[in-house]
């Protein structure tokens, strides 16, 4: 799928487009060449164009309800709609604009914090959504210009810090802002409640139906998703969009062409935050409530790796990356599923190794006769050692393949988490069958640990798996999923 | 009087604990030119790794070596520990970055930084720690000390100033006055050019890591002996840490310490005579003050680039 950069698209055989330098077309066409049948698929996939793929996905995510009856999914599909929309206002800044915006979680917050003051008993103020809605969007967008204003001039560095500072703000002053020269602004610590659904007349969208999450917010959320990602493709496709990813590639050289570049970087903050305080005000009608830690540090994370894992400047890719990672963190709440996920990514990730060489396969094979081993002789010395609770997945093979101590002593998960990566780390520096060899016990300890110390506290746990993703994304595959390898000219 | 007074002693021991963090950015800054996120949480570590040591020797209430000797051990472990953590971070995480857009090992640095905020969690929990420094040999670190005026300087806070001023200097030594001091200030002014002649970069790199994270974790354990510490304070503190190196001028030693003395100052003084909820906003208005009018910082030399 080529997405925001002009040689992701096929170069027709007369040569490269106008404005396209040749080299650079030449290497696109070599990675997009397509062989064999595989490689005819491939081509006809790619030619869909955009909005058919758009259609589509939204076409299968409007009939979610209708096969899912749970409240709790409905709710957690709502909620990875607000992630994809989220993810999108992230790109045109980090993706299209490639500034580092480290306080673009405040602006959610603003958004909701905003709509939950003009519509609640907090001020008595309920003005109509119509107004409410493009008023907070409004705010959202002179709130990122404002804050891009005095970080202009300073490089990516600065900005990030600008920026980060600026969320730190937002958090001191939604908590605090309960005493604000002796007025109760932002509610503090409490938040503010009881803030109007979205309405329109005298009808209220309601938020819940028969006592569960109800299904017209999705909708709402699938619809808003829909324009906003339209629009900001046809932005992107603009002269503005254009401009902004000629700043992001070299600054100097768009300022020497006589771009506004200054004008261009607050004009991609401005987009991100408006985006964003757009989505914070359907967070804020749906939950009712809004409080200070919703928008902070955790979130921010989530989302950037939301963008990164999808391919920050494709918008599908983003979405992607929404998608992937907004059910991931729900199940990995709950131990069961998150086991199961575990041992499915390890025995996938195994195979799809071993498609490419032998060797993994045979280690993978050693890994599993390993633990059974390994198993048996510390079952053989002490029965103690595996008699762990057992939540019994996989009809009980996993139960004889980890050990799982009946009582964890206390130096047993911090002696074996640390342990387990110095052994990562060592088998990224070795090479050859030394590697192979270190795989197994690696492994292994990796299906140990999970089991015995991160199930135990899916809260830390579950984010720990997102920096590691993000790190390792950075290192292995910067440019995500869908994302453009960009190919450089030095 | 009285007031300033106290306020200007919280300043200098606030000051100097800040100093220590914002100059672990600076050295990596001017070396690498790379905003280390996680060098918070490896402040947050060090002082895990002084609270680890202090149970060890027998806790607060009954330690098996002396207090002085107490002290230091844990600061020595912090910042050995520390010093590992930093080498294994720039390894892993910061040197397969090196020549990547320069938006990659931010993103690389963020993951750390969350990475090793919430392992902490996943091992120790989410508890505070107390040193409880005050049942040290019957609070004597607290009693003693001497007065000016009417208010009391504790031990404590003299402590934690001297041996940040000491590590300070000592840092100046190693960076002005030894070969290895000589071949980082050649990288951080360029470093291909140090390359050519002949400097081994990424020795140069690590050792820039081993003294930025030593001086966080001494700073971790030092501030941890008055205020307790928890897995989180490592995202506040790193941007505590950052601000200062950014007024300072970032990339300059004294400027890190004189930054570090200024938020001190700034934060110590608003929350004694504005208001103690409002302080960040204070000390985030002075940085964007510093953004808009002297964005070199108050040491730091003005980037010229040459096309």
């Amino acid at each position: 799928m080529s997405d925001s950069t002009p040689h992701g698209s096929h170069v027709p055989a007369e040569g490269p487009a106008v404005g396209q330098d040749e080299w650079v077309a030449r290497h696109a066409e070599q990675r997009f060449m397509p062989g064999g049948p595989l490689g005819a698929l491939e081509d006809r996939i790619r030619r869909v164009p955009w909005w058919a793929w758009l259609i589509l996905f939204l076409a299968a995510a409007s009939t979610l309800p209708v096969f899912e009856h749970s409240g709790y999914v409905r709710y957690v599909a709502f909620s990875t709609v607000l992630y994809m929309l989220l993810a999108l206002g992230l790109n045109v800044v980090v993706g299209w604009g490639g500034l580092l915006d480290l306080g673009y979680v405040a602006f959610y917050g603003i958004g909701a914090y905003a709509y939950a003051m003009l519509d609640s008993d907090k001020f008595g103020i309920h003005l109509p959504t119509i107004v409410s809605v493009p008023l907070v969007v409004a705010i959202g967008a002179i709130g990122g210009f404002l804050l891009g204003l005095p970080s202009r001039r300073l490089t990516g560095d600065y900005l990030a810090i600008v920026t980060l500072f600026f969320l730190q703000l937002f958090q001191t002053i939604t908590t605090n802002g309960d005493a604000a020269f002796g007025h109760n602004l932002t509610g503090g610590p409490n938040g503010i409640l009881n803030v109007d659904p979205f309405h329109l007349g005298k009808h209220d969208l309601v938020v819940q139906h028969e006592g569960i999450f109800a299904v017209s917010y999705f909708y709402v959320a699938l619809a808003v998703f829909a324009v906003v990602f339209v629009a900001l493709r046809f932005v992107n496709q603009s002269r503005t969009g254009r401009a902004w990813r000629s700043q992001r590639e070299d600054p100097l050289a768009a300022e020497a062409m006589g771009m506004p570049v200054n004008w261009l970087k607050l004009l991609s903050f401005s987009f991100g935050a408006a985006v964003a305080a757009l989505t914070g005000t359907l967070f804020a009608a749906q939950s009712a409530s809004v409080f200070p830690l919703t928008f902070y540090f955790v979130l921010l994370i989530i989302v950037y790796t939301m963008v990164i894992l999808g391919g920050s400047g494709s918008q599908a890719g983003v979405v992607a990356g929404a998608v992937i990672v907004s059910p991931l963190l729900e199940l990995l709440r709950d131990p069961g599923k998150s086991r199961v996920i575990f041992f499915l990514a390890l025995v996938g990730g195994l195979l799809l190794m071993s498609r490419r060489s032998r060797a993994l396969g045979i280690v993978a094979i050693v890994t599993l006769a390993f633990g059974f081993a390994v198993h048996e002789i510390l079952g053989a010395i002490d029965k103690s050692w595996i008699a762990g609770e057992h939540q019994g997945g996989f009809a009980g093979v996993t139960d004889h393949w980890v050990v799982a101590p009946a009582h964890m002593a206390r130096w047993i998960a911090p002696t074996s988490y640390i342990g387990l990566i110095a052994a990562v780390l060592l088998v990224t520096m070795v090479r050859g069958r030394l590697r192979l060899a270190l795989l197994v016990p690696t492994v292994y300890l990796t299906a140990f640990v999970w089991e015995n110390v991160m199930l135990a506290k899916p809260e830390p746990a579950r984010y720990i798996v997102l920096g590691v993703i993000l790190i390792a994304l950075m290192i292995l595959r910067p440019n995500g999923l869908l994302g453009e390898r960009r190919v450089e000219i030095v | 009087m009285d007031t300033f007074l106290q306020l200007t002693v919280d300043a200098l021991t606030l000051g100097s604990v800040y100093a220590l963090i914002a100059l672990g950015y600076t050295l990596v800054y001017g070396v690498l030119k790379l905003l280390n996120f996680a060098h918070g949480d490896v402040f947050m570590v060090g002082s895990f790794i002084g609270f680890g040591v202090l149970q060890l020797l027998g806790g607060t209430s009954k330690p098996v070596v002396p207090v002085w000797l107490l002290l230091v051990l844990m600061v020595l472990a912090a910042m050995v520990g520390c010093a590992v953590l930093g080498v294994v971070i720039e390894r892993f995480a910061y040197r397969p970055l090196r020549d990547a857009p320069r938006i990659a090992p931010l993103i690389s640095a963020l993951g750390v930084s969350f990475f090793l905020a919430n392992s902490m969690q996943l091992l120790f929990g989410a508890t505070p720690r107390n040193y409880n420094i005050f049942d040290l040999a019957n609070a004597s670190l607290y009693t003693k000390g001497f007065n000016v005026g009417n208010v009391h300087v504790a031990l404590l806070r003299i402590i934690t100033v001297v041996a940040a001023f000491v590590l300070m200097v000592l840092l100046w030594f190693l960076v002005n006055r030894t070969r290895t001091g000589k071949a980082m200030r050649a990288t951080s002014y360029d470093r291909e050019a140090a390359a050519m002649m002949g400097i081994d970069i990424d020795k140069v790199i690590v050792f820039t890591f081993v003294l930025g994270s030593a001086l966080a974790g001494a700073g971790g354990v030092l501030q941890s002996l008055r205020v307790p510490t928890t897995v989180a304070i490592g995202f506040v503190v790193g941007l505590k840490g950052f601000t200062a190196a950014v007024i300072g001028g970032i990339g300059s030693i004294p400027g890190a310490m004189a930054g570090g003395l200024i938020l001190g100052f700034a934060e110590s003084f608003s929350q004694g005579y504005i208001s103690t909820k409002w302080s960040d906003l204070i000390v985030f208005s002075i940085l964007i003050a510093f953004m808009i009018f002297r964005p070199q910082g108050l040491l730091g030399r003005a980037d010229i680039r040459k096309v």
